[in-house]
Formats: structure tokens, sequence, C-alpha cells
């Protein structure tokens, strides 16, 4: 045996045991010091459930979108997106305009989208004697950005002493006086406590109505004088309602209004379905190659399905190692490139035979075997590189998660597949024939020729 | 040696014939449907919604709930036994969503959401528009690999050419099958269905690969014999490969078609029925194709079959 096969043989070996080690489901991930690294499965939205909403600036024609605010937009719904306490959701930005959210396994999407796509402007306003049932939706002098809701033309056009700009911090409490409650509790900025104290002093015993988007939650009555900035908002809220209200108060209105360009949602019950379906689906078709090539190439054939069973194994640790979320199109990616895989082995195994049918010896049938099949590989390979990019731009270009998958997932197969095929089956032919010997040339049912 | 590229006519008869039908297919789909293949909401924009109930309903009970739900322009049907619902309409909001489920629920007892997509028309455009640009993307693309790998045997352009005509052959029959199955079961072709194209294209490209870098061998190699043996010879040695290559992907491909789950499962019949067309186009198309460039018989392609013998 050449010191080459010996030193290939090994790095195989080193190498199956470090995939293996990663694949097996209980990997308790990598630290190396301080750098760490879960090792699982990352399962995207159409195998655990969740939804995807592609959101757009939502400007008149005439506006300019700033890089800075869209960014200051995107971080918005980041925190937002955040706050609903989900494992691993994705705010991320597409294109100059556009902001991309994964949100899995989210329980009440309606909910959801509103609280990303709200753009809650709070409202002091200064109603003078009057007082107004919650609900009412009034007309202020605060410009809004998003729709005005209808309201009749004539209704009064009431003075805004403060907004939510000037919010410096808002929680839920419980009424302590006897209803128990919920209510929401607020601090103002100092520029905020000022005007507040200066407005209450001034209007004492008139009524200042608390205005979210432009309806009444509550109309309190001035009773005294605000010195502090400090106050709180009693109202018939629901604790949901009140923690969704001081979401939008605390995380601010967003800088540019968005507008809902695409939503996909996935239940969970189709998902594990999918999951199932799939491994079931992988492990049939995989097993029906690996039977079919050792029954038509025999000894070669046999080989070619250790270094296909090392080649998933590779595929496999890699998806864990990167991480690369699997999507139901990134399984199928994965399993077209398992066709590939084998093709190359074929390719070599057919030149191989030719050459052995041709009356060569067995060492140079299986050195031209290799180097000629070679060229072949290396064309179609690069070719489906090329297709895979392309699929991944046209993919990038709507956000499409799914046929990014695929092209991933396709494009680490091939070249997986250069390593596999080549270097770790011709290690393995090399080896088991020069185990045998050129005796082995005789034994014809053995080589399938 | 066996004839295999000297019956051209009849390889390059049934791809017509193969084609027409699918151009015909396509032209009844445009009148009767008002579009030669049936797109999906990725390229329309729309809503559709797919629902699990606890019982059997019937679709026409569904549908006269979701119209008088208020939505006018609505297609149901149902996939996978009766119970399980495809829901097709316009665009609609995730609280409108629910408001129909609610509606849904109150009809025909408790069900399970399984699936909700609603796109925007302007993402529809989008899409549709990247989608052409990348078929044209692809085509550019390989034909400068292939006429590049090739660049040593003569006329290296007229390999890429090839493989382009192939292409856009493969392409054309898809469409054509796209259309007789959105016709015959109300198939859709959604984003991922072109993504099934487009690899296929390039999956199927292998076996033009693999014959043409024979081709390349053997022509420093035989240099007595004329191109049309050459490429016999070379169609011949590698047959048997490309034959079992396909056998490999189609088991796989049959696997997840009958195992795997119905989300896929438009996509993986797609990508069989181009597969087996991608390889008979290369080998039997793309490949005679050459043959016919290189001998210069185009004026003969065309005549009475004595006249061209």
């Amino acid at each position: 045996m050449q010191p080459r096969d010996i030193r290939l043989l090994v790095l195989i070996a080193i190498l199956v045991a470090f995939t293996i080690w990663v694949a097996l489901p209980s990997n308790p991930g990598i630290r190396l010091g301080s750098w760490e690294r879960d090792i699982r499965i990352h399962q995207g939205l159409d195998l655990q459930g969740g939804m995807q909403v592609l959101l757009e600036a939502d400007l008149a024609d005439s506006e300019s979108l700033s890089s800075d605010a869209m960014e200051a937009t995107a971080k918005v719904v980041e925190s937002r997106v955040n706050a609903l306490g989900l494992t691993e959701p994705v705010v991320q930005r597409v294109g100059s305009d556009r902001v991309l959210v994964e949100l899995p396994g989210i329980a009440d999407p309606e909910a959801a989208v509103e609280t990303l796509r709200e753009t809650a402007l709070m409202e002091w306003v200064d109603v003078g004697s009057q007082w107004l049932e919650p609900g009412t939706v009034v007309r202020t002098d605060v410009e809004t950005a998003g729709e005005e809701p209808t309201v009749d033309e004539d209704t009064p056009i009431y003075r805004t002493v403060l907004t939510g700009a000037n919010l410096r911090n808002a929680s839920v409490a419980f009424d302590q006086t006897g209803t128990g409650l919920p209510i929401i509790t607020f601090e103002l900025d100092n520029e905020g406590a000022r005007i507040f104290a200066e407005h209450t002093s001034a209007n004492t015993g008139q009524f200042l109505a608390i205005v979210l988007d432009k309806q009444v939650i509550s109309c309190p009555r001035i009773t005294t004088t605000i010195p502090d900035g400090r106050g709180q908002i009693e109202g018939q809220f629901t604790l949901e309602e009140a923690r969704s209200i001081v979401l939008q108060l605390r995380y601010g209105a967003l800088p540019v209004p968005l507008r809902i360009l695409d939503t996909r949602a996935v239940g969970p019950s189709l998902g594990q379905d999918s999951v199932q379906k799939s491994i079931r689906a992988g492990a049939i078709g995989l097993v029906t190659v690996l039977l079919f090539m050792l029954l038509y190439y025999r000894l070669p054939g046999f080989l070619a399905d250790l270094a296909l069973i090392i080649y998933a194994l590779l595929n496999l640790a890699l998806y864990k190692l990167v991480p690369i979320t699997l999507t139901l199109p990134g399984i199928a990616g994965f399993l077209l490139s398992v066709g590939m895989a084998v093709d190359a082995n074929i390719l070599i195994f057919e030149r191989v035979r030719e050459e052995l049918r041709a009356g060569r010896t067995l060492q140079y049938a299986i050195t031209a075997g290799f180097s000629r099949a070679w060229a072949p590989i290396l064309d179609s390979g690069i070719s489906t590189w090329i297709t895979c990019l392309i699929l991944w731009l046209f993919g990038n270009s709507f956000g499409a998660s799914m046929v990014k998958g695929f092209a991933l997932t396709l494009a680490i197969g091939v070249g997986v597949n250069m390593f596999t095929a080549v270097i770790v089956t011709r290690t393995f032919v090399h080896t088991a024939f020069v185990l045998a010997g050129e005796k082995l040339r005789q034994i014809k049912w053995l080589l399938g020729v | 040696m066996f004839a295999l590229v000297q019956k051209r006519r009849l390889y390059f008869t049934i791809s017509a014939a193969l084609l027409l039908a699918g151009i015909v297919a396509m032209i009844y789909s445009a009148i009767a449907f008002g579009s030669p293949i049936r797109l999906s909401i990725d390229f329309t924009g729309g809503a559709l919604l797919e629902v699990a109930f606890d019982q059997a309903i019937s679709p026409e009970e569904l549908r006269e709930v979701l119209v008088t739900a208020g939505l006018d322009d609505v297609s149901a049907q149902t996939i996978g036994g009766e119970n399980q619902v495809v829901i097709r309409t316009k665009e609609i909001s995730v609280a409108e969503k629910e408001a129909l489920l609610d509606e849904l629920r109150t009809a025909f007892g408790p069900l399970t959401e399984l699936r909700y997509e609603s796109v925007g028309p302007s993402i529809g455009r989008e899409t549709t528009r990247s989608a052409i640009y990348a078929l044209l993307a692809a085509s550019a693309a390989i034909l400068a690999f292939i006429a590049f790998a090739f660049r040593r045997v003569p006329n290296p352009l007229r390999y890429g050419v090839c493989a382009i005509a192939k292409m856009l052959h493969d392409v054309l029959f898809l469409l054509g099958f796209a259309s007789v199955m959105g016709i015959l079961f109300g198939w859709e072709i959604d984003a991922l269905v072109l993504t099934a194209v487009l690899t296929v294209i390039g999956f199927s490209l292998e076996d033009v690969i693999v014959v043409f870098d024979r081709i390349r061998e053997n022509i420093p190699r035989r240099r007595g014999e004329d191109f049309e043996t050459i490429v016999n010879r070379s169609l011949l040695e590698t047959l048997h490969r490309s034959l079992t290559t396909q056998l490999n992907a189609i088991f796989i491909m049959t696997a997840v078609i009958f195992f795997g789950g119905a989300t896929t499962r438009n996509f993986m019949v797609m990508m069989l029925a181009g597969m087996v067309m991608g390889t008979f186009s290369s080998l039997f198309f793309a490949v005679p194709l050459l043959v016919v460039w290189e001998k210069d018989e185009w004026g003969s392609l065309f005549r009475p079959l004595k006249a061209a013998a």
C-alpha cells in the first residue's frame, strides 16, 4: 500500500469519527475556552411551524427613505419581536426598504402581526371640561404618518400636550386601591415632566385624555399638580391589553410605517408530519440506492456505499456545524445531491469496467477510471454550482428561504461529493485491491464485469 | 456498432410531438383558464389557506360558506382525503383570515390551520420578473461555461448552443407538462416548482456534459473516423452510465413522491418528469443536434425521408 493511501485512510477515519460525534443527536456542543457552539439541527419554519412576514416601508412617493431610518425601524421591530418571547426569531433587512421577520412556533399570529406593524402614537390630550368615554376616536393637532381613523369633519381638533416621544419608561402594575385591575404606570423624561407639571398645575379640575392611536383609552380629571413626571393610566384593560400597550409605548413608534407584503404560516402539525415523512422517504430512497449499488457493482459498489454513508454523515455534520436551517426543499436538495454523489461513482466504475473489458490490468483500469472520470465530475459540479448560485440570487430577491434552502444544501452536497466520491472511494478501492492483490482480477462476479 | 445517433429523425419527431402536445395544452389552458399554465399566488399575488377539519365536508357547502363570508373570487379544493381543503382567494390579512377561520368553525366544527400564505401583487410581479431573469442568467452562464470547458474541440460554441437548445427544449416540455397537470389535476406552478425546473436543467446538463466530454476525448484518439461515428461511439460508451444514474435518481424521487409529505409532491413529480425528459433530450436531442450542425444538414432535416437517405 502506498504511504499516501495510508495517510488518507487515517485522515478519513478521523473525519468519520468527528462527523459521527457531531451527528449524534445528543451532542453537547463544542466548548473551546470562551468559544462555545451549540450543535443541533435548526429546523426551518415549514418543519417546526411558524410564520414569516415580509414588511415594506409604507411611504408616499414624495417621501425619501434614509438607510438610518430603515435601520432604526428594523431595530424597533426586532425589540418588539424579542418581547414576544419566541425561541430564535429572525429579523433581517432585505434590500433597501424591507424587513423580513420569522416567528417560529407562534401561537397567536394575529396579535403578533399587529405588534410588529403598529406605530403606536401615545398622546396626552387636553380635552377641556368635557369627559370623553374610552373608545372615542378624536382628532388632535399631531399629524400621523399612518392611516388616519375616519371621523366626522365637525369633531373638534384637540390640543396635544405631550406625546410618547417624551416617555422614558412604562410598565404594567395592579391597582392597589381595591379593584386589582391592571394599570399602566409611566415615567416621563425631564422635558416631559416639566411640561406635565406646568399643564397639571394650570388646568387642575380639567380632563386630560390619554389617547393611543387617536383612540381614548382613559380620561382622568386632573386632581392635583404632578411635578415628577410619574403617573398612571387606569382603563378597563385585560392584562394582555395592558402588556401590549406597554410594549408599544416602551419600544416606541416605528420611525417608518410598514405595510405587510407577504405572509406565510405553517401550522406545527403539518410541520411535524413533514419531518416524519421526509425522514421516511429519505431513508427508503437512500437504502434503495445503497442496495442497487451493492447488487449492480458488487465489491466497488460496496465501497461506494461506504463512501455514500460517509457523504450523508458529512452533510449532516455540516448542517449542524455551520449551522444551516433545514427546510423541506432543503431536504429535497440534499436527496438530489445524493443522486449526484452516486453518479460520480457510477462514472468511475463504468470507466473501470470498460478498461477491464478491454483487457487492461486492474491497476491500470482503476487509475484510468478515476483520472478520466474527474473531468466530467468537475464540469457537471461547476454547472450545478452555477444553477445553485442563480437560485440563491433569485431566492434572495423576495426573501424566500425555501428556494435558498434548496440551493444551499444542493451546493454543499456537490462540494462534499467532490471529496467523498473521488478521494474517499479511491482510497477505499486502492486499499481493498492492494489487500486482495491482482488475483481479484480473476473473480469477475465480485467486480461486476 | 449499434447505430444510435443515425436515427435522429425519429428522436426529433418524438421531441416535436411532445412539445407540440404541450403547446396545444397551453393554448387550451389559456382559452379555458386565461393562463397557459396555472400560476400560484407566488406569481399572481393572493392568499392560500390550508385547513384540516375534524369531519368530512363537501366542497360545495364550503364554497357557499366562503361566498357568504364575502369572498367572491374564491376556489376550494379537497386534498388528501375529504377533510383537508385548500382555499385560494385574493390577498387577505391575518385578521381577515382569523375571522374566516371563525366562520368555518361555526359552520363545520373544529379545525386545524395547516398553512396560510398571503402574497401582495407587487411581490408576485417581482417574483415573476426574477424568475425570468434567473432563467436568462442560467442560460447565459451555462453557455459561457460549456464554451469554456470545451474550448479545445473544434467549434466550442456549438456545444454550448446545443446545450442551451436542449435547456429550452426541456423548459418548454416542462411548461407543457405543467399545463397538462394544471388542466387535469388543477396543479399550480409556484416558486418551488420553478426551482425544480432550474435544477433539472442543471442536473440533466450532466448527461450532455458526459457525452460531450467523451466526444472531446475521442476526437484526437480516432482521427480516421468521421464525426458522426465518433459521436455514436461516445453515446454508446456513456449510455450505460446515463441510464444507471437515472435509475438511482428515480429511486430517490419515487421514494419522496410516495412516502414524502404532500407539500413537496408536485415539486418532485415535476422534477422527475424533467429528469427523465432531461436524459432523453441530452442523448437524443442535444447530441444529434450537434451532429446535424457539424455535418451541416439543416436543409435535409425537413426533407422527406427518401430524399435525405
